[in-house]
């Protein structure tokens, strides 16, 4: 079982990304968490199609990982946080990666592009052969 | 197995996509929607998104799929009812939807599918 974790606010529970549904199972955590960050409709359709890109990159590219969301607060900064974590292969030249229209799939390479587009911070921490953990905030 | 239901009327098929689809959903809907154009010698195809809250580039390029397929049999799609945040978003992540007709509403929708009937 995983073991679940909080933030500042309470709730980052942890989702296992084996199969799509828990894509959209990831979606709906990321749309509950910025409606209680009180994001506007139009934020929080930013963040839930960002958390949908990466999802499914931690599913397709990655083999499957897990995935965090939560809000975040600094000071008077309020925010959503988004972990994503697999133990897949890597991405090899994380650059290359976030350019537009890059796939080593069938897909048309604007997940990770569009992501950091959509938010505020995007990192991404890949070792290949290893895995990847991209951590993903959108300030209000 | 779970389906997205497509609705026939007269050489249109409507499409009202109500819940958040995952990737296989997806792909099924545009297997299914390519079927019944052949199938059903379908001119049109309306797929009314008004009840999506969310296009990511998986949904865009399924329904792009379905407007580039559909052309090639000899019917035309429309894509009706996208939420402006949902636009908003779509552009933002890199995705015009080129190539993709799109109306307001169903009704709009289709009368410009009966439009492009006509020519
Ligand atoms: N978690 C991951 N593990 C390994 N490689 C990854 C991961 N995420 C992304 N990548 C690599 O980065 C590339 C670009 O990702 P991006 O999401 O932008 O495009 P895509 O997934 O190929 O297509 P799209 O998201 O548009 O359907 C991928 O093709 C893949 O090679
Ligand atoms: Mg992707």
């Amino acid at each position: 079982m995983p073991q679940p974790r909080t933030d500042s606010e309470g709730g980052a529970l942890r989702i296992e990304i084996a199969e799509g549904q828990d894509v959209v199972q990831v979606r709906q955590r990321a749309r509950e968490k910025a409606q209680a960050a009180g994001f506007t409709l139009t934020e929080v359709t930013k963040i839930v199609t960002a958390a949908s890109e990466l999802a499914r990159n931690t599913l397709e590219h990655g083999g499957g990982g897990w995935a965090e969301v939560g809000v975040v607060a600094t000071g008077v900064r309020r925010g959503v946080r988004m972990v994503f974590h697999d133990e897949g292969p890597g991405i090899a030249d994380v650059d290359q990666a976030l350019r537009d229209g890059f796939t080593t799939g069938g897909g048309l390479g604007l997940g990770l592009g569009g992501s950091r587009r959509l938010l505020s911070e995007l990192t991404i921490d890949s070792v290949p052969g290893r895995g990847t953990t991209i951590v993903a905030v959108r300030w209000k | 197995m779970e389906r997205i239901p497509i609705l026939r009327m007269g050489d249109t098929l409507l499409v009202t996509v109500q819940v958040d689809m995952h990737d296989q959903l997806a792909v099924r809907l545009l297997d299914d929607l390519t079927e019944m154009i052949t199938k059903a010698r379908a001119r049109g195809v309306l797929i009314d998104i008004s009840a999506l809250d969310m296009v990511d580039s998986f949904i865009g390029r399924m329904i792009g799929d379905v407007a580039a397929t559909s052309r090639i049999l000899d019917a035309t799609t429309v894509v009706c009812g996208i939420q402006p945040a949902v636009a908003i978003t779509l552009v933002e992540l890199g995705m015009s939807l080129a190539g993709v007709r799109t109306a307001l509403d169903v009704e709009k929708g289709m009368e410009l599918l009966r439009a492009a009937a006509q020519d």
